[in-house]
């Protein structure tokens, strides 16, 4: 380690020798800052044998931090409380996912649906990726406007590319977990990235999908790595922050402080401040998991995967979009995955690309715009990646790329020897008096984290922009204080009873669902009569046969054919999809900047809305139309041909209730039922979430005001 | 933080650290109650019926209800008289015959077929007493169901269930 010779004064611990250029600010002799006392015998006898207490006391109490740390300085302390939240969660969601290819995608609606909490824990885990990614990407983005990858924090940097790498690997397998249509054809489309590899790239694709396709063993083995790399990140981590504290935090600066009046220790300021940021943070984490889980997830998930059917359209998480621009910017398979992987792979050379020896780019004035470019670049390669790629999309794609690899191979280098920065403060005390010019850029970097999420819901395939968008309806559970109408739920159950459940299976949801809290709330004996009226599997008996008994409350709604193969043999047509998840798995796009508006209304309404447009779209097809035999004209269907009947008609279903008997009415009825049943536990999130938001509003507020108070003493 | 003089910086940080440790004990709720048993298993522990006429005098039949082994022993004559006429103060666990089976129905037995030792299933019609006993660590039930030997310190327990007719019940 780096400790200087010279110095004679005793160490506390060996991980902490950074503030060996650090000088007293009173005498000018070196500054060592306070080592833990123990306060009793029995913690100096530990301390003799394992000095654990004083190792976290140097290292998180009375460590130096500089004192000019703006709040981007937070996101570290922000990622390490996503990787708790993202382990812990884990850790309690693997107690109820059963990671086999038959019951995967059953074991996660099970799990949200009869589990205490279970909706809150997956959504805090399936939302914590996207958190902990756009923190990740925050902080890398600030590493590199303070260049704080310089020496002599280029093992610091490395290991962080490294976490990132890892991280990465993660979320793609945690994201195949599910085992929804995009989950199986990510694993698909990201696996067959090793196909490119010359000679041996079949192989080796075999190799990880352990079959002939993605399959069980490869749920399986995705499975097992998804749980082991966290551990593996949390390690990294751990020596990520050891090469941090032997080599000091960087600051706004970017000039090493000199006294220690340049510094403060870690507790109670920087810990004060990262716990008021984590706070806020989680304000916004709690608004995304409460109010718009599924936002940043895509509907096709929502359908159990298909081997034999691709999505129209599909994409990775918004996280990894801009890669995934560049990889399809690249008309040759083996170039385009050299490209993906290059484009990560040469933030491990930045140190050495980035020629300047001058550290923040608040004194360098031409990098300081080359950075907002490259940060527009990959925004604008972000949305790139979430589009179809066709016609100007791609050109755009192509260019961006260029200036991608143009900005670290060219720009950095040339840079440091063209540039003149502008000159540095004498320290950090003289910087920090010269004011917050930083503000500004503060926000834009703000606005370019928000800019980050753009990229998420992409429903929709390229050869549906011709449909018109669903009007919207009024929907009593819409909003943050929405709640089912009872009224409706249980109409809707009686059009899913006369009308739907002819063809249609609602096979997640048990008879005794439709009695519970938050749902149709039918009594319990109505329940139980509505269970009776159907005909259920049970067995073997003591003859070792398979039986049908009437239906009690505990058993599940039993499916109108067999099996998928029967229902087509049946109908003549595409099975029909099973409605358990229907108003999740349907979406239609919102484009820009409609989908960003969303996330603050909050707009969630997107599938029930286009149901009703289907239910309402049945038309005559247009004279130059050839409709092939069997199917229908709908104007809200992509592509306009389906093959389901109109199944609504005037009257069709008797209401008891005084409602109007029109397909409106009934459309509407049966999309609110089905929403409840994706969803049944909407109002109990709902609920929740306010609690939590309003919890996490005043806990900000404490904390901003000791957070004041500690620092009052320093400003 | 000074105890003899508080003042308002102190109140501040007492009042921030209060709020945030509540939140941290109500986050860990949903971690805790996530380990109960979920709905679907609640509801499938629902009362089951079973019906009796097969079951031959001296015969006993296992059946399960919340995934817990229940025996219904068809009681011969000899083995009513003998769980009757035992003396409770040979008991090590004393409880009259009578409280445990349904009045008029003393040819039926239901207990629940866990050992009480530490939760073996014990075998039917093996022992010294007309019973079961446990091939874990020995212990031994009359006809009864009751602990008469072995380390097991209690009774087999009875599990709650109703007679809807004389040749019917419904456990749970």
């Amino acid at each position: 380690m780096s400790g200087s010779s010279s110095d004679k004064t005793h160490r506390p611990s060996g991980l902490h020798t950074w503030p060996h250029s650090l000088k007293r600010a009173d005498d000018g002799t070196p500054y060592v800052p306070p080592a833990y006392e123990p306060q009793n015998a029995m913690l100096r006898w530990l301390e003799d044998r394992l000095p654990i207490i004083g190792l976290a006391y140097s290292a998180g109490v009375s460590y130096p931090t500089p004192r000019n740390l703006n709040y981007w300085w937070t996101f570290g302390g922000i990622l390490t409380f996503m990787l708790v939240v993202q382990i812990v969660t884990g850790v309690v969601l693997v107690m109820h996912y059963t990671p086999e290819a038959s019951m995967a995608f059953d074991s996660i609606e099970h799990m949200t649906r009869d589990l205490s909490y279970g909706w809150l824990l997956r959504y805090l885990h399936s939302n914590g990726a996207s958190m902990f990614f756009l923190a990740v990407y925050i902080h890398m983005f600030r590493g590199m406007y303070y260049g704080s990858y310089k020496s002599p924090r280029e093992v610091l940097w490395i290991l962080g590319v490294i976490i990132y790498l890892v991280m990465m690997a993660t979320g793609f397998m945690g994201y195949v977990l599910p085992w929804g249509q995009m989950s199986y054809w990510a694993a698909t489309v990201i696996t067959n990235l090793f196909s490119a590899i010359p000679v041996v790239g079949d192989p080796i694709v075999t190799w990880l999908w352990g079959g002939y396709s993605v399959g069980n063993p490869t749920l399986q083995r995705f499975f097992s790595l998804h749980y082991l790399l966290p551990f593996v990140i949390a390690g990294v981590v751990v020596l990520h922050i050891w090469a941090l504290h032997v080599v000091g935090q960087n600051n706004p600066a970017g000039i090493d402080p000199q006294t220690d009046k340049d510094t403060v220790p870690f507790t109670p300021h920087a810990t004060i401040k990262d716990t008021f940021f984590i706070a806020l943070f989680s304000i916004l984490y709690a608004w995304f998991v409460f109010e718009i889980p599924n936002f940043l997830g895509h509907a096709d998930n929502y359908i159990p995967a298909n081997p034999a059917e691709t999505p129209s359209h599909i994409v990775p998480e918004w996280y990894y979009l801009p890669f995934y621009a560049i990889l399809r910017s690249i008309p040759n398979k083996l170039i385009g995955v050299i490209a993906l992987f290059g484009s990560i792979g040469i933030l491990v050379f930045l140190p050495w690309l980035d020629t300047s020896r001058v550290k923040s780019a608040t004194y360098r004035p031409l990098y300081k715009q080359f950075f907002w470019l490259f940060v527009i670049t990959c925004v604008l390669l972000g949305w790139l990646g979430s589009k179809p790629p066709e016609g100007g999309y791609v050109i755009m794609s192509r260019l961006l790329t260029a200036w991608y690899f143009i900005h670290f191979i060219i720009v950095l280098p040339l840079l440091g020897l063209i540039e003149k920065p502008k000159p540095l403060p004498s320290s950090i005390s003289e910087a920090v008096l010269k004011g917050r010019k930083a503000a500004a850029a503060v926000v834009l970097m703000l606005a370019v984290g928000a800019a980050g999420l753009l990229g998420a819901p992409q429903p929709a395939a390229a050869q549906e922009h011709e449909q018109p968008p669903p009007p919207r309806n009024t929907w009593t559970f819409a909003g943050p204080f929405g709640k089912f109408d009872r009224g409706q739920l249980q109409r809707g159950f009686k059009v899913y009873h006369d009308v739907c459940q002819t063809c249609h299976s609602l096979a997640l949801l048990s008879f005794r669902n439709l009695g519970q809290e938050g749902g149709p709330e039918f009594s319990e004996a109505e329940v139980a009569a509505i269970a009776a009226e159907y005909k259920v599997k049970d067995g073997p008996n003591d003859q070792g046969e398979m039986f049908e008994r009437p239906g009690r409350p505990a058993d599940h709604f039993p499916p109108p054919f067999a099996n998928p193969q029967a229902a087509s043999f049946a109908l003549s047509a595409k099975a029909p999809p099973d409605m358990s998840v229907l108003a999740k798995a349907r979406q239609y796009e919102r484009g820009f900047p409609w989908f960003v508006i969303d996330i603050f209304l909050p707009y969630q309404e997107l599938g029930v809305d286009y149901m009703v447009a289907l239910l309402k779209g049945y038309a005559p097809k247009p004279a130059d139309m050839t409709m092939p035999a069997g199917m229908q004209y709908n104007v809200a269907f992509p592509g306009h041909v389906i093959g389901m009947p109109p199944p609504l008609s005037d009257g069709r279903v008797d209401y008891t209730d005084g409602a109007p008997q029109t397909v409106d009415q009934y459309a509407k009825d049966i999309a609110a039922f089905l929403m409840w049943a994706a969803e049944p536990s909407l109002e109990a999130r709902k609920r929740t979430g306010f609690q939590v938001l309003i919890f996490l509003l005043i806990l900000s507020g404490l904390l901003y005001f000791s957070k004041k108070k500690v620092w009052a003493a320093v400003h | 933080m000074s105890a003899a003089e508080p003042t308002r910086r102190d109140f501040l940080f007492v009042a921030t650290g209060a709020v945030g440790a509540v939140g941290a004990a109500t986050t860990l709720i949903p971690l805790i109650a996530q380990m109960n048993p979920d709905a679907s298993t609640i509801a499938a522990g629902a009362p089951i019926e079973v019906d009796l006429a097969p079951i031959q005098e001296g015969q006993i039949i296992k059946v399960f209800w919340r995934g817990k082994p229940i025996y219904i022993s068809h009681r011969t004559k000899k083995e009513i008289d003998e769980a009757q006429s035992v003396p409770l103060s040979d008991l090590p666990d004393p409880q009259a015959d009578k409280d445990r089976v349904k009045p008029g129905h003393d040819q039926w037995l239901v207990v629940i077929g866990i050992c009480t030792h530490l939760g073996c299933i014990p075998l039917a019609h093996q022992g010294n007493y007309d019973g079961w006993f446990c091939p874990c660590h020995g212990s031994q039930y009359d006809s009864s169901g009751r602990i008469r030997q072995g380390p097991a310190p209690a009774n087999l327990p009875l599990p709650p269930y109703a007679f809807l007719s004389d040749s019917k019940i419904q456990i749970g």
